[in-house]
């Protein structure tokens, strides 16, 4: 067989239980494809081919035995920040290029508990900053689309990889908007769960009250075989929360009919580009078509958030990373003559441009006589955020807009300019400042770029989310597009 | 010379007893080979969260009752960043705006007898940092973060101490308290227990604060006291001279008896205090409050004023034997087995067997002499078997031998005389053989009568009953 890379990752698993080919042939078929894109994508930042072929074996006799989990024997990637047992974990940085994990994150655990093999650690943008994966140390990563072009950040090598389908699914993590602009850049499906959904036990850490584990695969019925089992309480995560998981997949083919769709207002601002906002418009009409009643709804403090998270994540950040000392792990310049010039070069070497600007941006809205001006009247302000959020599902059951500004754009256009970068990410940081469920969804091309949906639903709504992003799926084929030269 | 007036406040760090550390669920022994009990949360690495630990939480709690504090319903964790090796995270988990404990206060006992309320601001949680190692480390240092997340409570108190002496008496009450609270083991030569003074003077009669100097990490008593005497003056010499007090934090060298700067207010850490979003605020609720409240026990003061008013002992002696939980608790076990006698008991306690207990360096519960073998003896002394010169004799056979009162008794024939007829016997032979020192006597020179007491007491080993002694002794010689 050789159409595997085809197949949603729904049908992989049940094509495995069926005994239809075996998870080495697919494996393998898989590894192949990583190795053939690698000089044209720059996905992966380790590929680890023997584990997951030997992983692979024990999936078979698992299966074969009538035994193993939902994800028995399906290949995945891992984003490259949450840490694997053995296995270097790099975050996409220099900094801890020699840093081998001895422990596996909670998701890492959990999806191996359900039988998933992992293929690799995907590329990103370093420690998770930026929206176009190009500050990886390991070099930026390319858009399958059009390799000229950004596959979006920071989780840009699962989105490639999906979009390639060098995989079924990847882990990814999404603080603002890491997740969904990739999805959307690259064509493929991206979800970010309520936060506390997922543990972040194991997710190196960027921006705590923002990070978000979640996944990328090619549909959303892939997406809720993932989530339901990457969720749930971990008693290693205080912030995680114990609630329930529902099972999202048996949740996916409920109708649609009645569901009340907000559009938000203010996601339909002048930056939006005109093609993009008409493939948006385009699917809302569908929806209306499927049975949903679409409001405008407003969210009058919204545009506030792209400075409120340029403050807050900065200033998480800022204190997160200052454990990458040059002292326990991780990069430690050469020949310290005392203990400042250790931390000065080993940060100073250790991490990239933007990593830098960020953690002195942060250590700065934290300083004495900046905190009150910065730091708390963010938080305030990310408080009004969560009100109008609030206020907005007292009216209506999910909130939809576009998940980006624009298509991809070229490698290098913004990479000297950050506030343009980070207004990439203006559509989709509310949920994060929020700890909402989000999905980007393929809602059509402009110029053979695919563009992205996005559906924002109430905290612990992902069922709904995924439900209507199913639905939508069922209605359209864009999210089976694959890219030239990976079809 | 102008008087000058000294303010004092002391930040108390107090090592909760629990088994495990504050945010992991590593050992918190004391001791252990360097970094064996350091697992990844404490080593700060990549991905790892912290988890309260609850039994953290409820101490922090017994101690802010103990101390009549407003337990806050909610309170927050917050991150102190700074760089240092000991600190593995770059940032210390502490409490900041929203303490756990704030607003309590205790009372000490000045040398005049005086009550002095001590207000206490707050009392919050933190983890503890690691150790740099530089010993036997030739051109390295060692770190070792066993020491890494040890849960501790900081109690700082308001600036109303006024000398080394006073803030010594509340830094033993403090000390007292957690050991009765058994939050903390008070062992200070591990650093269980110790402490940061702010120290500052002003013109006697002035308003405003003098500017302060903090001296860093004082673990033991003479410690504190030496190092804050050193500073008064130290500050005191500066002002008289027409100098300024640098707002400095100082480190004491014990070998020196000084203080000595270690950082200037200019290179202070700017610690860009703000809330751990790893960790949700601490919300209390008052049934849990209460239910901490029920495992309080009877407090210092509370079983001070009761040793008085019960067994009729004076504050000072009620204030010795309560200070420690163990001490007290011997003391009524003793008073127990001879309720008629408890100021003997007291005197007996605080006495000999303190004095032995010290000579080997030995705890009270450590059960060489259990409360009822010293009652025992007490017994002895209550209904005169013995004196209680015999009964110091007795003592240190029952201390040495490790037996009973009665046994030591027994054995070697101690048992007081109480018969008459054989104490005057011993009288009229004592009479017979020193005639002129009667004749001397009886013509007046009284002063003799203790030579008499004397002989008899010689002639009888000590053994004859000093009350009758007295009695027939005067009778015979008066003729």
């Amino acid at each position: 067989m050789s159409d595997w890379h085809t197949s949603t990752l729904t049908q992989l698993a049940a094509g495995l239980r069926a005994r239809k080919f075996s998870s080495v042939e697919l494996v393998r078929a898989y590894l192949d494809r990583i190795d053939a894109s690698q000089a044209a994508l720059n996905a992966f930042i380790s590929v680890t081919r023997e584990q997951a072929l030997a992983d692979a074996a024990v999936a078979d006799r698992a299966l074969a035995a009538g035994a193993g989990g939902a994800l028995t024997g399906v290949p995945i990637a891992h984003k490259d920040i949450f840490c694997t047992q053995g296995v270097r974990t790099t975050c996409g940085s220099r900094m801890l290029d020699n840093f081998v994990s001895p422990y596996d994150a909670t998701v890492v655990a959990k999806l191996r508990g359900a039988g998933a093999i992992m293929l690799g650690k995907t590329n990103m943008d370093e420690f998770a900053m930026g929206s176009s994966s190009e500050t990886s140390f390991y070099g930026p990563v390319r858009n399958p689309w059009n390799p000229q072009l950004v596959p979006g950040g920071s989780s840009g090598g699962s989105a490639a990889a999906v979009a390639a389908r060098l995989v079924p699914a990847a882990t990814a993590t999404d603080t603002g908007g890491s997740i969904r602009q990739p999805a959307a850049l690259c064509g493929i499906t991206g979800l970010k769960p309520t936060y506390g959904r997922v543990s972040r036990y194991g997710m190196i850490a960027f921006a705590s009250s923002l990070d978000q584990g979640g996944v990328l695969t090619a549909s959303a019925a892939d997406a809720a075989l993932m989530l339901r089992e990457m969720a749930g309480f971990d008693a290693n995560d205080s912030t995680s929360v114990d609630t329930p998981v529902p099972d999202y997949v048996a949740a996916l083919e409920q109708p649609l009919a009645g569901l009340k769709v907000g559009l938000l207002r203010e996601f339909f601002d002048q930056g939006l580009d005109a093609h993009n906002e008409q493939r948006v418009r385009e699917a809302l009409k569908l929806y209306q078509q499927l049975g949903a009643r679409l409001t405008e709804v407003s969210l009058p403090n919204l545009p506030l958030s792209v400075p409120v998270y340029y403050v807050v994540a900065p200033a998480e950040c800022s204190s997160n990373l200052a454990r990458f000392d040059g002292v326990r792990f991780g990069y430690r310049c050469e020949n310290p003559r005392d203990l400042t010039d250790l931390y000065r070069r080993s940060r100073g070497e250790g991490f990239g441009a933007e990593v830098k600007r960020r953690i002195m941006t942060g250590t700065y809205v934290l300083s004495a006589g900046y905190y009150d001006a910065y730091y708390l009247k963010a938080q305030r302000v990310r408080q009004l955020i969560n009100a109008d959020f609030t206020r907005a599902f007292g009216s209506v059951d999910v909130l939809m807009g576009p998940t980006t500004p624009t298509p991809a754009f070229a490698i290098g256009a913004k990479t000297s300019d950050p506030i343009t970068m980070y207004l990439n990410d203006i559509y989709t940081i509310g949920a994060n400042l929020a700890g909402l469920p989000a999905v980007s969804i393929p809602c059509g091309f402009v110029q053979d770029l695919p563009v992205g949906l996005q559906i924002v639903g109430p905290h612990f709504s992902e069922a709904r989310v995924l439900n209507a992003a199913h639905a939508f799926q069922r209605a359209t084929d864009w999210h089976t597009r694959v890219p030239r030269g990976y079809a | 010379m102008s008087a000058w007036e000294t303010v004092i406040g002391l930040e108390i760090h107090a090592q909760l007893a629990t088994g495990s550390k504050i945010f992991s669920g590593s050992a918190t022994a004391y001791g252990a080979p360097p970094n064996a009990q350091a697992n990844l949360v404490d080593l700060g690495y990549p991905g790892v969260l912290p988890v309260l630990n609850a039994e953290a939480v409820r101490m922090a709690v017994k101690l802010g009752l103990a101390i009549n504090a407003r337990i806050a319903a909610q309170s927050v964790f917050a991150r102190k960043n700074y760089f240092y090796p000991d600190l593995p995270k770059g940032y210390q988990i502490s409490q900041y705006e929203l303490p756990i404990v704030a607003e309590g206060a205790l009372d000490i006992v000045l040398d005049d007898g005086q009550v002095k309320r001590i207000g206490i601001t707050r009392a919050h949680l933190e983890e503890d940092a690691g150790k740099s190692l530089h010993e036997g480390l030739p051109g390295v240092t060692g770190i070792d973060l066993n020491r890494a997340g040890t849960p501790l409570v900081e109690i700082v108190s308001e600036p109303h101490l006024r000398s080394a002496k006073e803030a010594v008496t509340y830094m033993k009450k403090v000390h007292t308290l957690v050991r009765y609270l058994e939050i903390c083991d008070g062992n200070m030569q591990e650093g269980s227990f110790r402490c940061d003074a702010n120290v500052s003077v002003r013109p006697l009669g002035a308003h405003k604060f003098g500017t302060r100097a903090e001296i860093k990490n004082l673990n033991s008593f003479r410690f504190v006291e030496r190092a804050i005497n050193y500073e008064v003056a130290r500050q005191i010499d500066i002002l008289e001279s027409g100098r300024q007090v640098l707002q400095e934090t100082r480190l004491y060298d014990p070998d020196k008896g000084e203080t000595r700067s270690m950082r200037s207010k200019e290179e202070a850490n700017d610690y860009r205090y703000f809330p751990d979003p790893d960790l949700l605020p601490v919300v209390l609720e008052e049934a849990f409050i209460a239910q901490v409240r029920a495992t309080l026990p009877e407090l210092p003061d509370q079983k001070a004023a009761r040793f008085v008013s019960q067994y009729g002992l004076s504050a000072y002696d009620a204030g010795v034997l309560t200070a420690s939980r163990e001490l007290a608790a011997y003391y009524e076990g003793v008073v127990g087995e001879v309720p008629q006698e408890p100021k003997l008991a007291a005197n007996w306690v605080m006495g000999e067997l303190a004095a032995a207990l010290n000579k080997e360096n030995l705890e009270v519960g450590s059960g060489r002499l259990p409360p009822a073998r010293l009652a025992g003896l007490l017994k002895r002394i209550s209904d005169q078997t013995i004196s209680g010169k015999i009964a110091k004799e007795v003592f240190e056979s029952m201390w040495a031998q490790g037996v009973s009162a009665d046994a030591v008794i027994e054995a070697q024939g101690l048992r007081q005389i109480t018969d008459t007829a054989a104490i005057e016997r011993v009288i009229d032979a004592v009479m017979t053989q020193n005639p002129a020192q009667l004749a001397e006597y009886r013509a007046g020179k009284d002063k003799l009568f203790g030579f008499f007491v004397g002989q008899v007491m010689k002639a009888t080993a000590g053994k004859a009953n000093p009350a009758q002694l007295n009695e027939l002794l005067r009778r015979k010689l008066g003729g």
